[in-house]
């Protein structure tokens, strides 16, 4: 089944391309609301800040076409910002979120031995079974760049857990509507597993 | 618990081919980069730095072949220096699907293309190189262009100036200790981290995993080789290696 990868401006969609071609996923970039809504599955990537990519969604006219494709129950996995995106709000902007899983992004508060990024390699650990982490090993690390975590308002949306600092949801998933603050397209095999449970779902 | 610190490979590349010099002369061929590339992401390292060493002192440019072929095997963060010094340069390297740019003479001749591309990318995709070379006087002088010029700032000096100008990222090297396996010069380590709250890689002759400690304990947040994982032994045999997954994280737990 093809992934559509949104393209709005942010992210490193190359990243996200090869590495689903490496799982043997049929992947194409979608720019438009029409080609969102004839989706199978869509990929939201996302670097940088929350506003920028809620404006950037916006002026695509994407945050509807997400929002009609996420209630026709199909597969949505946001990554990174992606993921943040999904959610209600962010303490890092203004702008109204996806609103598509309850909750807001905060930031990480900075304590002695927790530098701001988080930046780097730590372990998740998925809080139960779930077709989004089947086949995961044991002490699967994936690579991180992020200041702000999200704070889904439901604990049973919490799908993996991470610690830095103290424990942070890592994954997220509502029904069809799921996301990883780390990036799978840079965390070799556990990365790759992520991506093809999603592009099997 | 924090993330690990990352150990990075750096690899330097010439003529398309992939070198090691020995303090910042005199080329030793190692190979193809891509062969070497895929024997890395093989390892499963935590991240790769590869520097094209010709493209700001020749002129050549960004290489964009040379990057595409790279990305399409590099399934780990991935940061591309040499000859990138606007913006739109450092966006269509991102684009094709390297995390990070690395700017090492454009910092200083044109520090304005790092709150640029800093604003570009965002600032932990923005890693700035200093090359630091010891003044008989005491403390360091930072170089550029291959260490052939002298800037007469510091290297703590130009490493605070780069973050305050938008590097998410310092990597920090001495010209003095490349290949030279004689351990990291762990004073400007330090001089250089105390300047700065960004992360700080260490760079420029480890030999051991002892070095990295070191390196970690003097303020690093990462830490980088190169000899130490393309070459092997006295004869500098290529070899390319790297510590297993639980050697790294052991990095985490040291003192």
């Amino acid at each position: 089944m093809t992934v559509s990868v949104i393209s709005y401006g942010l992210g490193n969609l190359g990243s996200v391309v090869n590495m689903l071609k490496r799982v043997g996923a049929e992947s194409r970039l979608v720019s438009t609301p029409e080609e969102v809504l004839a989706s199978d599955r869509l990929l939201l990537p996302g670097i940088g800040a929350f506003d920028t990519g809620m404006r950037l969604l916006d002026e695509q006219g994407l945050t509807p076409a997400i929002k009609e494709f996420a209630a026709s129950g199909k597969p949505v996995f946001g990554i990174c910002l992606g993921m943040q995106l999904l959610l209600d709000s962010s303490e890092e902007g203004e702008a109204a979120g996806l609103g598509l899983i309850p909750g807001r992004s905060l930031r990480f508060d900075e304590v002695p031995g927790v530098r701001v990024p988080h930046m780097g390699w730590s372990f998740v650990e998925p809080t139960r079974e779930d077709s989004l982490v089947a086949e995961l090993p044991d002490e699967s690390r994936f690579y991180f760049v992020h200041s702000y975590r999200v704070v889904p308002d439901n604990p049973a949306h919490t799908l993996g857990i991470t610690q830095y600092g103290g424990p942070f949801a890592s994954m997220i998933r509502s029904d069809n509507v799921m996301g990883a603050q780390y990036h799978p397209e840079k965390s070799h095999d556990f990365g790759k597993r992520i991506l093809r449970n999603f592009a099997a779902l | 618990m924090s993330a690990f610190p990352r150990v990075i490979p750096v690899l330097l590349v010439s003529d398309g081919y992939l070198v090691k010099p020995l303090k910042f002369k005199g080329d030793q061929y190692i190979g193809d980069p891509i062969n070497a590339v895929r024997i890395f992401n093989e390892k499963q390292v935590d991240e790769l730095v590869i520097c094209d060493i010709d493209a700001s002192v020749k002129g050549t440019g960004v290489n964009y072949t040379l990057i595409e072929e790279i990305a399409s095997e590099a399934f780990m963060p991935v940061g591309y220096g040499g000859g990138v010094t606007s913006a739109e340069e450092a966006q269509r390297i991102t684009g094709i699907g390297v995390e990070k740019v690395v700017l090492n003479s454009a910092a200083i001749t044109r520090p304005e293309s790092i709150t640029e591309i800093s604003d570009a990318l965002g600032a932990s995709s923005t890693v700035v190189s200093i090359d630091a070379k010891k003044k008989l006087t005491g403390g360091w002088d930072t170089y550029i262009r291959r260490a052939s010029k002298s800037t007469g700032l510091s290297p703590a000096e130009a490493a605070l100036r780069a973050q305050q100008l938008g590097a998410g990222e310092i990597l920090v090297s001495s010209i003095d200790r490349e290949s030279t396996s004689t351990g990291y010069d762990l004073k400007l380590i330090e001089s250089v981290s105390s300047a700065v709250t960004v992360p700080v890689i260490a760079l420029g002759g480890a030999a051991s995993f002892d070095d990295f400690r070191l390196a970690l304990d003097s303020g690093a947040s990462a830490v980088a080789a190169g000899s130490m994982f393309v070459l092997n032994g006295k004869h500098r045999a290529v070899l390319i290696s790297y510590p297993t997954p639980a050697q790294v994280r052991s990095l985490a737990e040291r003192g």
